[in-house]
This record gives C-alpha cells, sequence and structure tokens, in this order.
C-alpha cells in the first residue's frame, strides 16, 4: 500500500504554483522553464502536453456538443425548423468527426501523457520534443476541419464515414480540406501513439515487467499498436480519395472500372479497431478506479491482458458486420457475423472481472467510482445492442435506422465518456492538489446519467420502429421519442457545464489532497505528491511486484 | 553510471521507434496493395458482381431443359449523361446453357455527340462467374451522335454448372460519361464539346 508521504525525494515548497516553479529542479541540467503562452508552445513536460491535450479535447467535446444540439433542436419536433437539411448534414458529419478525433481520441492520448509515465516510474515521455509536435499538429488540423463549415459549398456533409462516392464524385469542393486535415490528425495520433509505445517498453522502472504495469499503461500499449496497424489504412484510403477527386483516378468510380464498395472495406478495416481505439483506454481507466474504490486487489489482472489482447486482435476480423446490408455473400455474412458475437466473450470476462471485483468490496462511492459503475452498466446496454446488430438477418431491419445511433451512443457517451470522466475525477487530485467539489460533482454525474439516458435510450425504440438516421425531418409517429431525445441532450450538454465548473474550481482550490488521494490506491502515480511536481521520477524507483521497494 | 543507462536507453528507444516506422510504412504499403488484391480476389470469387470485362467465346454446352432460370435486365441513369437506355426484353427466362441474345437501345437525348459506357453489375455476386458474355455493348465506350438512337445487342450464356440456389440473376447496367482526356483520341473535338455537360 502507498503511504500518505512522498516516497522520493522531491520538494515541493509551494504546492498550488509547483509547476511553474518546476523548472529550477537538478538533475535536468536546464534553466527556467519560459513562461506564458511560450511555455505551452514550447514544452516538451508530458504533464504539461497532458493538461494541453485535454483543455483540447474538452473544447472540442463542447463545439461537437454544440453541433449535437443544432441536430437535436432540429429534431426536436417533425417538419423543418432551424436549419436546411444541407446545414444539417454538415452538423451530423462534423459531430461525428470532431467527437471521435477531435474530443475522444484526444481526451485518452492526453490521459497517456499525464499519467503513463507516472505509473511506470519514467521521468518523461521516450520522445519529448516530438510529443509536443504531435499535440500541436492537433488544433492545426481541426481549425482546417473546422474552416471548411465557412467554405464556399460548405463542409463535409456525407457523413462520418465519408462513404464514396458521395465523399468523392458528389461531395462539396471543401473536401480536400477535410482530407488533409485528417492526415495532420492521423499524423498525430501516429506519433502519439510510437511515443507511448517507446515509453512503455523502454522507460518502465527498473524491476516493473510487463505484467506488473497497471491496466490503464497495458490497454494503452495495446491501443497504440492499433494506431500503428491501422491509422496508415486510413490515410491510405483518404489519399485514394483525394486521388479520386482531384487527379482523375478511380479506385472508388464505378465509372472508371472502381469499385465504390472498396472504400467500405478499407474504411471498416480501419473503422472497427478505431472504435477499440475509442474504448480499450476505458477499460483500463475503469479497471483503475473499480478496485481503488471497493479496496480490493483487481480480480483477473492476467484475464484482463489476454482480454484487451484477443479484443485487439479480433478486432481485425469483423469489420463487414458494418457491411451486411451492402451485398455480401452468405459465407462472408456468416463469418462476420460469428467473428463479431466471438468479441462479446474477452469483453464479458472484462464486465464479470469488474463485477467480481467490486463483490464482497468495500465500497465507496467517490465521483470516479460513480461515473465507472455508470460506464460498466451503460456500457454492458451498447454491447448488448451490438450483438443485436451482429446478427446479420436482424440488421438489415437495424441498419441505418436510430437503433444503430443509439447502440454507438452507448458505447461511445456513457462508455468513453463515462471513463474519460471518471478518470478526470479520479487523477483531478493528482492534477491540482485538491479534490474535486464532491457537491457539484455528484451533480454533475447524477444529470448526466439522467440525460444521457433520456437521450440514447428512446432512440432504441425510434430506430427498431424504423426511423431512419442522418434525417432532418421524419414522419409523425417518431415524434414522442424525438422530443425526449431532445430534451434528455440539453440536459446533458447543459450538465457538462457543471464539470467545467467542477475542474476551474479544482484547479483554484478546494480540499487539499495528500499525496495518495484515495484510500485504495497503490499504483505508482500515487507516491508522487499533489500535485504531481513538474518533473517526477528523475530517478527510477526500484520496483517489484508494480510497487516501490526502496 | 547513469549516463552508460541513458546511453543504453536512448539506443533501445531508437530501436524501437525504427520498428513502428517499419510496421507504419508496412502497413500504408498494405493499404495501397488491398486495391489490387481486392480486384484479384473478387475475381476469383465473383464476390463484386463485376461481370468480365472481355468478350468470351460462345461454347456449345450442354442445355439444362430440366431447368428454368429468370434473367432480368435494369438499367441505370448515371449522373452527367444525357443519355437513356432501355432494355426492350426486360426478362427471360432461359435454360442453363442455351444462347440468348437481349436487345437494349441507347439514345442520345442531347443536340451534340457524347461518349459513353454502361457499367455491368451482376446480382447475386456469385452468379457472375457463370454469366458468359459473347457480345455485349459494355464492353467498349460508345460515341453516340446528337439525338442519336441505337439498338446493341447483348449475348450471352449462363453455365449449367450455375449454383442450384440461384434461380434468378439480375443484370443492371449504369450509364457512365465518359470524360478522360486519354479517351479523346480518336474522335476528340465532339467528344471534349460533349463532356462539358
Amino acid at each position: 500500500m502507498a503511504s500518505e508521504q512522498p516516497r522520493k525525494a522531491v520538494l515541493q515548497a509551494s504546492e498550488s504554483e509547483g509547476a511553474t516553479a518546476g523548472g529550477a529542479h537538478v538533475g535536468e541540467g536546464h534553466g527556467s522553464a519560459p513562461r506564458g503562452m511560450l511555455r505551452w508552445l514550447l514544452t516538451t513536460n508530458h504533464k504539461d502536453i497532458g493538461t494541453l491535450y485535454l483543455i483540447f479535447s474538452l473544447s472540442m467535446l463542447f463545439i461537437g456538443g454544440i453541433m449535437a444540439l443544432v441536430i437535436r433542436t432540429e429534431l426536436f419536433q417533425p417538419g423543418l425548423q432551424m436549419v436546411q437539411p444541407e446545414f444539417f448534414n454538415q452538423m451530423t458529419t462534423m459531430h461525428g468527426l470532431i467527437m471521435v478525433f477531435g474530443a475522444i481520441m484526444p481526451a485518452f492520448t492526453g490521459l497517456a501523457n499525464w499519467m503513463i509515465p507516472l505509473q511506470i516510474g519514467a521521468p518523461d515521455m521516450a520522445l519529448p520534443r516530438l510529443n509536443n509536435f504531435s499535440f500541436w499538429l492537433l488544433p492545426v488540423a481541426f481549425l482546417l476541419l473546422l474552416s471548411t463549415l465557412l467554405m464556399e459549398g460548405g463542409g463535409p456533409n456525407f457523413g462520418w464515414t465519408f462513404y464514396a462516392p458521395l465523399s468523392t464524385t458528389y461531395a462539396p469542393p471543401s473536401t480536400s480540406f477535410f482530407i488533409f486535415s485528417l492526415h495532420i490528425a492521423g499524423i498525430s495520433s501516429i506519433l502519439g501513439a510510437i511515443n507511448i509505445i517507446a515509453t512503455i517498453l523502454n522507460l518502465r522502472a527498473p524491476g516493473m515487467r510487463l505484467m506488473d504495469m497497471p491496466l490503464f499503461v497495458w490497454t494503452w500499449l495495446i491501443t497504440a499498436f492499433l494506431l500503428i496497424a491501422v491509422m496508415p489504412v486510413l490515410a491510405g484510403a483518404i489519399t485514394m480519395m483525394l486521388f479520386d477527386i482531384n487527379f482523375g483516378t478511380s479506385y472508388f468510380n464505378a465509372a472508371g472500372g472502381g469499385d465504390p464498395v472498396l472504400f467500405q472495406h478499407l474504411f471498416w478495416f480501419f473503422g472497427h479497431p478505431e472504435v477499440y481505439i475509442m474504448i480499450l483506454p476505458a477499460f483500463g481507466i475503469v479497471s483503475a478506479i473499480v478496485p481503488t474504490f471497493s479496496r480490493k486487489r483487481l480480480f483477473g489482472y492476467a484475464s484482463m491482458v489476454y482480454a484487451t489482447g484477443s479484443i485487439a486482435i479480433m478486432s481485425f476480423l469483423v469489420w463487414a458486420h458494418h457491411m451486411f446490408a451492402v451485398g455480401l455473400p452468405l459465407v462472408a455474412e456468416l463469418f462476420f457475423m460469428y467473428t463479431t458475437m466471438l468479441i462479446a466473450v474477452p469483453t464479458g470476462v472484462k464486465v464479470f472481472n469488474w463485477i467480481a471485483t467490486m463483490f464482497r468490496g468495500s465500497i465507496s462511492f467517490e465521483p470516479p467510482m460513480l461515473f465507472a459503475i455508470a460506464f460498466i452498466v451503460q456500457f454492458t446496454i451498447g454491447g448488448f445492442s451490438g450483438l443485436m446488430l451482429a446478427i446479420a438477418p436482424a440488421d438489415f431491419q437495424y441498419h441505418d435506422t436510430y437503433f444503430v445511433v443509439a447502440h454507438f451512443h452507448y458505447v461511445l457517451v456513457p462508455g468513453a465518456l463515462f471513463a474519460i470522466l471518471a478518470g478526470a475525477y479520479y487523477w483531478l487530485p493528482k492534477w491540482t492538489g485538491f479534490y474535486p467539489h464532491e457537491g457539484l460533482s455528484k451533480w454533475h454525474f447524477w444529470l448526466s446519467v439522467i440525460g444521457v439516458n433520456l437521450t440514447f435510450f428512446p432512440m432504441h425504440f425510434s430506430g427498431l420502429a424504423g426511423m431512419p438516421r442522418r434525417i432532418p425531418d421524419y414522419a409523425l409517429q417518431f415524434a414522442d421519442f424525438n422530443m425526449l431525445s431532445s430534451i434528455g441532450a440539453f440536459l446533458f450538454g447543459i450538465s457538462q457545464l457543471l464539470f467545467l465548473v467542477v475542474i476551474v474550481k479544482c484547479a483554484r482550490g478546494g480540499v487539499r489532497a495528500p499525496a495518495c488521494a484515495w484510500e485504495g490506491a497503490v499504483d505508482l502515480e500515487w507516491s508522487v505528491p499533489s500535485p504531481a511536481p513538474l518533473h517526477t521520477f528523475e530517478i527510477p524507483p526500484q520496483t517489484r511486484d508494480g510497487q516501490i521497494i526502496r | 553510471m547513469p549516463s552508460r543507462d541513458h546511453a543504453a536507453q536512448q539506443q533501445a528507444v531508437a530501436r524501437t521507434v525504427r520498428r513502428t516506422l517499419l510496421a507504419l510504412v508496412a502497413m500504408l504499403g498494405f493499404a495501397f496493395a488491398l486495391v489490387p488484391l481486392y480486384d484479384v480476389f473478387c475475381n476469383l470469387t465473383g464476390l463484386n458482381g463485376k461481370a468480365a470485362s472481355q468478350a468470351k467465346a460462345a461454347v456449345a454446352m450442354e442445355i439444362d431443359e430440366s431447368r428454368w432460370v429468370s434473367v432480368r435486365f435494369i438499367t441505370q441513369q448515371g449522373q452527367g449523361l444525357p443519355w437513356t437506355l432501355e432494355a426492350l426484353d426486360e426478362q427471360f427466362r432461359i435454360h442453363p446453357g442455351g444462347q440468348y441474345s437481349a436487345r437494349f437501345v441507347f439514345t442520345n437525348h442531347a443536340d451534340y455527340p457524347v461518349r459513353g459506357r454502361a457499367v455491368p453489375s451482376v446480382s447475386p455476386a456469385e452468379g457472375s462467374l457463370h454469366l458468359r458474355k459473347i457480345m455485349c455493348f459494355c464492353f467498349q465506350e460508345q460515341t453516340l451522335a446528337a439525338g442519336e438512337r441505337r439498338e446493341l445487342p447483348l449475348v450471352f450464356q449462363v453455365d449449367p454448372d450455375l449454383p442450384e440456389g440461384i434461380r434468378d440473376l439480375t443484370l443492371a447496367y449504369t450509364l457512365y460519361p465518359v470524360m478522360t482526356p486519354s479517351s479523346a483520341g480518336d474522335d476528340g473535338a465532339e467528344n471534349s464539346a460533349g463532356g462539358e455537360t
């Protein structure tokens, strides 16, 4: 167990301003850190870069969230009230792209930057300058993407999956800018992944074997390998789109002998591992939080690692379940149906391990634990609707309906996003030195849970009743469900402002947190002071079984 | 001592980075290799319903009189081509092995010559491997003069080894304009005029 005093002789004179004063530390041999804007622009410190990633991701969450609210406002009742269908399509597309590539993925990278070096006892990431570069690519990419909304012909309007020929032959002129922004964002993720792999494989504290690593580190290592494997495929596919649009090639153009279905294969060969890229780190966060607040060791550590690995490997064998309705032969439908259902096995192992960890634990319900438990329950709902969608013959009814929208929002919002929120509440004491305001955090939690379920649960029903996705207007019989969804969306959206308030309050002050902020927490990050000084583990700690021994 | 450790660690990091970069390049290559691989895979299995793009010789096959297959023709208008394509014989009831001829009518509604092409697709896709086209307008691009109406044949056979489960074959033809500069070789001037639409 971690004691409450710092084990390393890192002296922190003033905790609240410790970060900026940290440049004077001995060992690295550089002068005082630059201040103001330049500090953030030039920083190579994993904690600063982690903070930048998290702030960027939070702002993208709000931008994407506003787009979601535009969509829900239009869908509040049937008929066209607020926006034109062309703009509506741009909103659905941009909402998806921004949430996937701008909010969820950078949030996990930010958490990785902050926590992986702390959890493995490393002084920093393996490639600190590259780390700075991969962060600053992101604002460039998303400014470029957002600027397409102001261009002639509008922004991308073909859905976040940008199927050809909608995204090639029939695309707005701004599509090349969309492709470039995705290239830049993709390079950023790839560089981040290289950095994370290099850090985890080479910078672990002496004595820490791979199987001693906290699960957040494990899940991120596997996620980083997924990124290395599939981001190039996305880059290839969008490059082919670029060629089709600008240079007259026919990769996806049937008129020139190409095949639009090839695009779907390429996209989902990237896209399915991509959805696990957005959930595996969430599994890691929950696997850290559940044992802490159950005051027990994680049940089945090794099986968690193997389950994560098998989910990652199997993610390459299921892509065509997104394409059941495209006209696959029976053999392919059966193959992809069975492999998809098989993924429920390792995922079930994880869910049961979390439950077994909580079983007969001494549970307390602090905000991180609330979000983690909500994650387990709601992610499982999303998993079950995923199993329904995996049934090829049934999928013909569900395909492209709001049932699909309900499914992937359940795994991404009350799933991935809740895990990120859980992680933020869990590690905020380590980041700021103060506990987040408990009352406000719990209000945030309960309003979010009610809002998110009010938004997405009725979508199951409107979807089963036949409401197609990506439409600005709909038949009268879906009106009640949509009204509920819209009310829920505004409740959920507004309650995220509470999260902002909690963070700002927490950064400014509150109840002071000791080094080990949570009673049952055992990982290495809890052995450094709170807030974590700018430089930690400059001399690598000796560890055994994942714990510091001297 | 820490500096030697540090150097060894930096070397290990460099090795990891080299390997991941190699994996990256390999995956990028794989993405582009998927394009020809997909074509080969589809040609072998007929999975994407693309019929052969070259004429096959008519062969004398045993006509399976005990079996009926219905062959349906549908035509689709592609964007940007002022043509219509009509199947005069919308549906055939055929015996596998026999040789049949279907008539199609191309009409150019523009008052200038236009170059275009009909791209075929067979459904169910497995059927495309058992369809033998002996003569088809879809093998070449066509140029129609202003207002021209042209009747063109499709001569085809269906292999008797067509899988038992297939009782219907649908042949879809989609019209596309031909606008690539390279195709402007023989009648370039009029073609480029038509391509502007």
